[in-house]
């Protein structure tokens, strides 16, 4: 464009900023629908709950299930361990949280937590580790029966999902 | 032509420059390029079609993350993106129009070129490598709608695969060899969808090779004649940028009343019925674009002529720069060639339309008639205009041609 | 003007040949005839009340041998569907029995619908249904309204693009299901086929599915067979295109948007090209 005056925007200026403010806006409209359709769709949003049965878990026992499309361990916990657990003072711990906040009340033997260490995402191993509870192969985090981190690079505790007892042996996650 | 170069002003731009003269190529062969000041309104299809490539290529990339290539699930996966995906509706609607408005936008510029004599020297090549793009975007777009495994998409991909079997000797080993079964099945699917991936990209490559003979003889124009001095052209920015934006943004205008108002309207809704191998739907047609090729094929009542009746169709246009034997370019002023051109254009819609007709009686009698025409206007009519065509007087130049227009 | 008069002379021959020519298919069946509905045109919306209307008569009717099977129960409760309540789809997808499994020990099993799955279809495969309809398939019915269609022919076919019209599918529905009659004199059908006026060949295997007052409406809306015609069929085009209002709310907006910018670039091509001597 020709013009380099400083002085009050002229008609034509006017007509080329309206023309080109124009074209970006349908330009950035029409990238959002290209960024939209990679969020997860209506039907992978709707499968975002599923049941468990308690009842044939043992005392002591780890079991993994799959939850939108990521593994939740239940961990079916003996007193022993809950003891344990609930030993340890919370405000020592890198991430702090008291194992009353990790369980649903009365019931408090069972934890569910998202299998996936908050680290980079790998599954960490049950019943293993220095503190009786996860270990992570990749990078070394250690998780204690409550899964809150003790050792190792991982920022945060594993990560309790949303879930309700639907009777005292059924839960639903999600 | 124009004698300004980039000059770079900066010390950064200086040393990029120095080892990757990019922005000046884009400066003069972009936005400074000479074009003839007379260029008309047909000539903004190049623009168009660069960009429905482009919007093409986008649009699948997109689908193909959420559509599924096997012949079990390939017809939900597309509904799936009809329903469930954000924006897959408008994603897939604007991919299946956009075929169509591609191949509307190639034939007018075909046509232009073939009018304003755009193919003949010293443009041979970039014809030809048009010729070449076209044949790609057809071999593209009988991919692409076999994807979503409909009836039309199994019967459409079987009747064409067919084709090959008219090839004396090895015809049914290079059919299996297409389908790699012994039907149309999983394996086809699949690879249609591999080569439907990989040709736009073809395509594109093609496309730049193309706008390369383009950049070597410049445009040709509605006058035909020769560019002599820098008063008949302009730089390409802003002319002809804002000219083809113009343009384009009222072609879109066509596109978007498709998508969002009729989306199946060029499409057949035999295609919402899920393939099945043991059922050929009553009538089957292709799609819009491919109809005057159907035509011919049909008209012919030997299967192997009709093959090669319907493939020459397409060979003989890369003999045009040959066969047109006119020493003027531009239609405007050869009165007969303008005339015959017209009729060639009727016998096009006329062939599309009985394409989409019934192989029966009187639709097989005119599509025979058209056929021959066809073949008569490039093989006997092209050679002959030459030497019994009269043109007008030519303007002196491109800039005469604007400012004295000569009375019609 | 010659070029025109030797072009024009040869469009109309061309014309005049192909219209002429006879068509030999054995265009009996009737066409069905445009119906008016609440979804057609540029603003066009599904009228809530007959798409629960239509999606009642589905249940209670068609279920029994149609699938439905790209329909999520959920879609019942979104936008731009037939408006019930989320508390409502799942009540509606509590009633449906689906098959899932395998649980712990291997096993498939049945469990109340989920908000998440898709109606079921009434057969568990092809073949079961072939066995149970004498030989025929009832065709699944998510994308039926667009899967089905009837010839316009020129030029009705051109003008249909400029007046929007996509409700073939619908009208075929709307008239296949009211198109039963008895068959021309001197024609037997076998029990199993009946004679419908716009299904092609005329014999279809589905006998006529509805009778006045089959399906109870609680909104006081006519139980005729008619009615429930119109409703399931309006039903059934939301079943196949359930995006359509945000495809022409979007699609106004992008039409207002490119007329817009196109009066911009006329304005500016205009300017820019004013200093181009010989040029408007």
């Amino acid at each position: 464009m020709a013009t380099t005056s400083m002085a009050e925007p002229t008609r034509r200026d006017f007509l080329y900023i309206a023309t080109a403010t124009m074209g970006a806006v349908g330009a950035a409209a029409t990238v959002w629908p290209l960024i939209s359709q990679m969020n997860p769709d209506a039907s992978v949003l709707a499968l975002a709950s599923s049941e468990v049965n308690l009842a044939p878990i043992e005392e002591g026992q780890i079991i993994t299930i799959k939850w939108r499309g990521k593994p939740v361990f239940i961990f079916h916990r003996t007193k022993k361990t809950i003891d344990e657990a609930r030993a340890v003072k919370s405000g020592d711990l890198p991430d702090p949280q008291p194992d009353e906040a990790r369980v649903k009340k009365g019931h408090d033997q069972w934890l569910v937590l998202v299998g996936v260490c908050t680290h980079l995402g790998c599954v960490p191993l049950g019943h293993q580790g220095d503190y009786n509870g996860w270990f992570c192969p990749c990078h070394g985090s250690h998780y204690d029966s409550s899964g809150r981190i003790r050792k190792g690079p991982a920022p945060t505790n594993l990560e309790v999902p949303p879930y309700e007892f639907v009777s005292d042996t059924m839960i639903r996650i999600g | 032509m124009s004698g300004q170069t980039y000059r770079p002003q900066s010390r950064f731009m200086k040393w990029f420059e120095a080892r990757l003269p990019i922005v000046g190529f884009v400066y003069s062969d972009f936005l400074n390029y000479p074009t003839p000041r007379n260029l008309n309104y047909w000539w903004a299809y190049g623009g168009i079609l660069t960009f429905m490539l482009v919007a093409q290529i986008v649009t699948g990339v997109v689908l193909a993350m959420h559509y599924t290539p096997t012949a079990t699930a390939a017809f939900d996966s597309v509904e799936h993106i009809m329903r469930d995906v954000n924006y897959g509706w408008l994603l897939r609607y604007l991919h299946a129009n956009g075929g169509s408005m591609f191949f509307l936008a190639v034939y007018i510029h075909m046509f232009r070129g073939l009018y304003y004599g755009s193919y003949k020297d010293p443009r041979e090549v970039l014809w030809i490598l048009g010729v070449i793009i076209y044949l790609l975007m057809m071999a593209t777009a009988f991919m692409g709608y076999v994807l979503p495994w409909g009836q039309m998409s199994f019967w459409a991909a079987t009747v064409i695969t067919n084709l090959f079997t008219a090839i004396p000797l090895v015809g049914k080993s290079i059919t299996q060899w297409l389908w790699g079964g012994y039907a149309v099945d999983n394996p086809t699917l699949v690879r249609f969808f591999s080569l439907h991936y990989l040709l736009p990209f073809m395509i594109f490559g093609v496309v730049i090779l193309h706008i390369w003979a383009l950049h070597v003889p410049g445009n040709n124009n509605p006058a035909g004649i020769d560019v002599k001095s820098d008063k008949d052209t302009l730089p390409f920015h802003p002319y002809m940028t804002v000219k083809d934006n113009f343009a384009l943004v009222c072609f879109l205008i066509l596109f978007a009343w498709l998508v969002f108002y009729i989306p199946n309207y060029l499409g057949h809704s035999d295609n919402y019925i899920p393939a099945n191998p043991l059922q050929t739907p009553p009538h089957i047609v292709p799609e819009w674009y491919l109809l005057p090729f159907y035509a011919i094929l049909r008209a012919i009542p030997h299967k192997l002529l009709g093959v090669i009746a319907l493939f020459a169709s397409i060979g003989v246009l890369v003999f045009v720069p040959w066969l047109d034997t006119s020493k003027v370019r531009s239609a405007r002023f050869r009165p007969l060639y303008k005339q015959f051109f017209w009729i060639l254009v009727i016998c096009c819609i006329g062939l599309g339309y009985l394409g989409s007709k019934p192989p029966e009686g009187g639709y097989v009698i005119a599509a025979r008639i058209l056929t021959a025409y066809y073949f008569f206007h490039f093989l006997v009519i092209l050679p002959l205009l030459g030497y019994v065509e009269k043109p007008r007087p030519l303007p002196a130049s491109i800039t005469e041609a604007v400012l004295k227009p000569r009375k019609a | 003007m010659r070029t025109l008069n030797f072009a024009t002379l040869a469009t109309l021959a061309t014309l005049a040949f192909v219209a002429a020519t006879p068509s030999l298919a054995a265009e009996t069946t009737a066409k069905p005839e445009r119906q008016s509905w609440s979804f057609a045109g540029p603003f066009g919306t599904y009228d809530r009340g007959q798409l629960q209307r239509g999606f009642k008569v589905y249940r209670e009717v068609c279920s029994v041998c149609h699938g439905l099977k790209l329909v999520a129960f959920r879609s019942l409760a979104e936008p731009g569907g037939p408006g019930f309540t989320a508390a409502q789809a799942k009540t509606v997808a509590g009633e449906f029995r689906i098959n899932d499994g395998p649980n712990d020990r291997g096993e498939m099993f049945e469990r109340p619908g989920r908000l998440s799955d898709y109606i079921p279809s009434p057969d568990a495969n092809e073949q079961a249904a072939r066995a149970i309809y004498n030989g025929a398939l009832p065709p699944d019915l998510s994308v039926i309204a667009k899967a089905r269609s009837y010839e316009v022919g020129f030029p009705g076919f051109i003008l249909d693009a400029f007046k929007q019209y996509q409700e073939s599918g619908v009208d075929f529905v709307y008239a296949y299901i009211t198109g039963y009659e008895n068959p021309p004199a001197g024609v037997s059908l076998p029990p199993t086929q009946y004679w419908n006026r716009v299904f092609p060949g005329h014999r279809t295997a589905m006998r006529p599915p509805l009778q006045k007052d089959q399906v109870e409406y609680s909104d006081g809306t006519p139980q005729t067979i008619e009615q429930y015609s119109r409703d399931v069929a309006a039903f059934l085009m939301w079943a196949a295109e359930p995006h359509l209002e945000a495809r022409k709310r979007i699609g106004f907006q992008v039409m207002i948007f490119l007329v817009v910018f196109a009066g911009l670039l006329y304005f500016t091509k205009k300017k820019i090209w004013s200093k181009v001597e010989g040029h408007a």
